[in-house]
């Protein structure tokens, strides 16, 4: 080929960079290996991993959930793995009436009106909703309850603060774990939204509808944050509590833990925001025969026209990701989705019951909650969770002291339908003999 | 159909409903164990007030293989790799492994928690820790985040480091009057829209004749004082390598501002050139471009962030570090042989970009990537990515345009410009270059030459279909002289015609809704 196009050799294809800006020598990367090598390396480095292969009550943003076989199945289809962002609609309609499926299922989890096609993650999608109530409502002040997850108010910071845009923090209430009302002092006419999670970081419920009606009283935007949207098969939607914007972690919705990623944001709004919204959107169409199809629409948002007044940066979202959403969805349907949602409510019940009366132990919390809750130990968290982990082979949570240096006996437990009663009951009895020791 | 379409033909094509429109109240696709635990009424768990009243209506319930057949139906209107060519240019569509595949889904990855405690996950920090190496030896830029979750997330990465950079070193009141970022008009859309985001103002370079960057527009637009720093990728959007990297660096660099360099086009340099060694100071990569990582119909991506150690304090919190090394490198993975450990004391750190680590599954494919090609590998994809693109260059220059001389790196761009005589224009070519079996290449882009087609055959390509691909081309420009309104009309083979999007973003139906309110368009306020 070479020879065809009138070159000597492969280095004549390199005559434009410069002579001495190519590279003399090879590059000080590891030599070729062969696939039996590589699956051992790769193996071998996967096993270092304890924490993967044992019983676990971990959740804190990322939870384990069921998955169905039939997921991955499709997952790793060709058609939709290996093809690209749809840019020719005849010819990309698998992918676009999955995106159409999918910003359907998540308005009718959220109870919202519009969705888009997918943002990066849970965290990246709520600072994209800060960025956009600013945008709505022309004020810079945002203020959101301190029981939001940490690292999603890490990423809103960094993302607001060349912006103009303020972030407050209220408190939550040290006896319900909730957000305090009167807390919210600072809401006033400057205030662009207000930000809740609910099921909050600490696994209650928070008074959405109350909190939205203090928002609305101001004329700032309601934004809900949820990291387990498989609490959507019972609580009431935030959509239906007076959310204006809705953003969630959709990995709950058939995508594995895989260290953090890849995940999938949830983005949803009102109709009247649409044209205010973040990010891709596919809608209905039709052809000159009138045969239904769908395309990449109100793109009149996005970078590659707007360039710096484009509503978003963002241009590669998670498609894949959200196909496997949309099989979870799809397959789990209505009553599965109920009957997850309940059995994860039912377990973290009975295991908080049982923890709960475990001598030296305490629920500092008394709100109403899912599948997560804060026990409080009768020794260092950190210290027993350890033991646990070395001892017992249990994971048994996440130590509050990681962003909350003032709960040094505090651990986060999440239970989802994957936990036995038998897991379940032997994490209480070493809980028990490990403190009584 | 046309006798010179030989690469495909046509064949049964299934209509499939929205799953709204096939569900059958009281049909299951799954499966779960009984309640194994004492059931409480479940008022007494979640208040009433708190629960959901719809009973979630309209959610679909279909069987297993109502799922199955409905997905599969779906995916075989989908244009892919597995498929053939994928010339987007700027995407760039290579082979995706099957056994990268295969290596993100070891249950000792998939299966890990992020917030799992360190000593518990130390081969997935492991991972982390040798593709940050590798990284750092491709671009010769020694900072590494893997944080951002794609490209346009590593540039606003890079934009805030410049920014937090020249705070720190001006000090905020000097650095206040230095907001102004330099974008050449052909950059990516992105480009601004990150600097935009990190509140700068943007001024465009404009592009010489050749196609490059031009430098005495860059000298005046330095001369203000204001310049923060320029975006620039390279090879630029043209296909062509700016040969005046190292004297535009200079001039950035000699008015007090940084180079931030779009890694969108690594291609055409993994193995032969290197960022650093040119004077850019830091750049993103994309790992689903040039490391072989699945596009996904649209995502997920991963666009680390590499820049040069003076930048490394500025890079998003945690860091992964090695505390201590007793092996060296990934094929001595051993017991206990290193300990890698987050650092979250970075006081300059502009912050955290994205919960947890990042795309990680993305990483272990990349990884797999770079250890499968080894170093000779990674430069004979370099070349074949280039000698394709080249090939291609020398197969269409007779019949389409070819705006810029200079031969172009990994892709090459092409114009309507001598069939917009016969009044078709870079579309309708696109449309029809589907009948022949190939995704058309990324048009109108880059926005500043006019009825651009850029195309990127990537390495993944053999001759034989290069040679399919030059022809279906050229066999389109006898068409446009030939037989206009076959192209003006096309595509022919596909199951739907073009589609009407001006009428979709007049009336957006963006949502399915029960047959009732299922004609309300939504109610979208305009501008």
């Amino acid at each position: 080929m070479l020879g065809q196009i009138g070159l000597g050799s492969a280095a004549d294809l390199f005559q434009s960079i410069p002579e001495d800006l190519r590279l003399r020598g090879r590059l000080n990367t590891p030599a070729a290996l062969s696939e039996i090598e590589l699956l051992a390396t790769f193996e071998s480095m996967a096993r270092q991993n304890t924490a993967a292969r044992r019983s676990s009550f971990l959740g804190a943003g990322a939870y384990s959930h069921y998955i169905p076989t039939v997921v991955d199945h499709i997952l790793s289809r060709s058609e939709f793995f290996t093809a690209y962002t749809p840019y020719q609609p005849e010819i990309s309609q698998g992918t676009l009436q999955v995106i159409f499926e999918f910003q359907t299922l998540v308005c009718q989890m959220t109870g919202m009106e519009v969705a888009n096609a997918s943002m990066y993650d849970g965290s990246t999608a709520l600072a994209e909703a800060v960025l956009m109530a600013e945008r709505v409502t022309r004020r810079s002040k945002i203020i959101s309850s301190s029981a939001v997850h940490p690292e999603y108010l890490e990423v809103v910071q960094t993302y607001v603060q060349h912006a103009g845009i303020h972030l407050q923090q209220s408190l939550y209430c040290t006896d319900t774990g909730t957000t305090l009302t009167e807390s919210l002092a600072a809401l006033d006419d400057q205030t662009a939204a207000v930000i809740v999670q609910s099921p909050n970081f600490f696994g209650c419920l928070e008074d959405v509808a109350s909190l939205s009606d203090a928002a609305h009283r101001v004329g700032a935007l309601l934004i809900v944050a949820i990291t387990e949207p498989i609490s959507l098969g019972l609580l009431k939607s935030p959509g239906a509590c007076g959310a204006d914007i809705v953003v969630a972690e959709g990995q709950s919705f058939g995508v594995p833990l895989s260290f953090g990623g890849p995940y999938v944001g949830l983005f949803a709004t009102r109709e009247k925001y649409a044209r205010q919204m973040p990010g891709r959107l596919v809608g209905e169409a039709y052809d000159k025969q009138g045969r239904r199809g769908f395309v990449l629409t109100l793109a009149t948002r996005e970078q590659h026209i707007r360039r710096e007044k484009a509503t978003s940066n963002i241009c590669t979202n998670e498609g894949l990701i959200a196909l496997a959403a949309t099989v979870y969805l799809e397959t789990m349907g209505r009553r599965g989705l109920q009957e997850v949602a309940t059995q994860c409510a039912q377990k973290a019940a009975y295991a908080a019951k049982r923890i709960g009366g475990l001598e030296g132990f305490s629920l500092p919390f008394s709100a109403p909650r899912f599948n997560e809750f804060v026990v409080r130990a009768p020794i260092n968290a950190r210290h027993l969770l350890s033991m646990l982990a070395k001892d017992r082979g249990i994971t048994g949570g996440l130590a509050l002291s990681r962003y909350f240096k003032d709960r040094p006996n505090d651990f986060l437990v999440c239970v989802t339908e994957t936990n036995t009663r038998k897991e379940i009951d032997a994490f209480v009895e070493a809980l028990r003999s490990i403190t009584a020791s | 159909m046309k006798s010179e379409i030989t690469k495909i033909t046509t064949h049964i094509s299934h209509n499939e409903a929205l799953i709204f429109e096939r569900s059958q109240t009281g049909r299951v696709g799954y499966r779960l164990p009984p309640l194994d635990v004492p059931e409480k009424p479940i008022n007494e768990i979640i208040p009433v007030e708190f629960q959901r009243e719809d009973d979630l209506e309209g959610v679909p319930e279909v069987s297993e293989v109502d799922v199955i057949r409905h997905f599969i139906r779906m995916s075989t209107w989908n244009y892919s790799i597995d498929l053939g060519m994928y010339p987007l240019g700027s995407c760039t569509m290579k082979y995706n492994s099957r056994l990268n595949e295969r290596v993100a889904r070891i249950a000792g990855f998939a299966n890990l928690h992020p917030l799992a405690v360190e000593e518990e996950s130390q081969g997935a920090f492991q991972v982390i820790y040798e593709l940050q190496e590798s990284l750092a030896e491709i671009t010769g830029l020694p900072g590494i985040s893997l944080q951002p979750a794609a490209g346009a997330h590593g540039e606003m990465t890079g934009i805030m480091i410049i920014r937090a950079f020249i705070d720190a070193r001006d000090g905020k009141e000097a650095s206040a009057r230095r907001r102004t970022m330099l974008i050449p008009d052909s950059a990516h859309g992105t480009n601004p829209a990150s600097a935009h985001l990190s509140g700068f103002t943007v001024k465009t370079i404009r592009s010489t004749p050749e196609g490059l960057t031009d430098l005495d527009h860059l000298r005046e637009l330095c001369a203000h004082g204001e310049v923060a720093g320029l975006m620039l990728t390279n090879p630029n959007t043209l296909g062509l390598f700016e040969r005046n990297i190292r004297a535009i660096c200079g001039i950035v660099h000699e008015a007090g501002g940084l180079v931030y360099m779009d890694g969108a086009n690594m291609n055409a340099l993994v193995g032969v050139a290197r960022p650093g060694d040119m004077g850019v100071d830091v750049i993103h990569l994309n790992l689903h471009k040039t490391f072989s990582t699945p596009h996904g119909g649209g995502g997920p991506g991963c666009g680390p962030c590499c820049c040069t150690k003076e930048l490394e304090p500025f890079l998003p919190v945690p860091r992964i570090v090695r505390t201590r090394s007793i092996s060296d490198g990934v094929n001595a993975a051993g017991e206990n042989a290193t300990e890698f450990k987050l650092d979250f004391d970075r006081p300059e750190s502009i912050g955290r970009v994205k919960a947890f680590h990042g795309n990680y599954g993305m990483m272990l494919r990349a990884l797999a990537y770079i250890l499968t090609h080894g170093y000779d590998g990674l430069r004979e994809a370099t070349e074949a990515a280039v000698l394709n693109a080249r090939y291609i260059t020398h197969g269409l220059v007779a019949d389409y345009e070819k705006p810029f001389d200079a031969p172009p790196m990994h892709e090459v761009v092409f114009t309507d410009k001598r069939q917009s005589r016969k009044g078709v224009h870079t579309l309708d070519i696109a449309k029809r270059l589907i009948d022949y079996g190939f995704h058309p290449p990324t048009i109108y882009f880059p926005l500043i030459v006019q009825g651009a087609m850029l195309i990127e055959p990537t390495e993944s390509v053999g001759h034989q279909e290069l040679d399919q691909f030059i022809e279906a081309m050229r066999s389109i420009a006898r068409e446009v002289v030939e037989d206009p309104e076959l192209i003006l009309n096309a595509p022919h083979t596909t199951r739907i015609g073009r589609l009407d999007e001006a009428a979709a973003a007049r009336r957006p139906v963006l949502r399915w809704k029960p047959k009732e309110t299922d004609t309300e368009p939504l109610a979208v306020a305009s501008g």
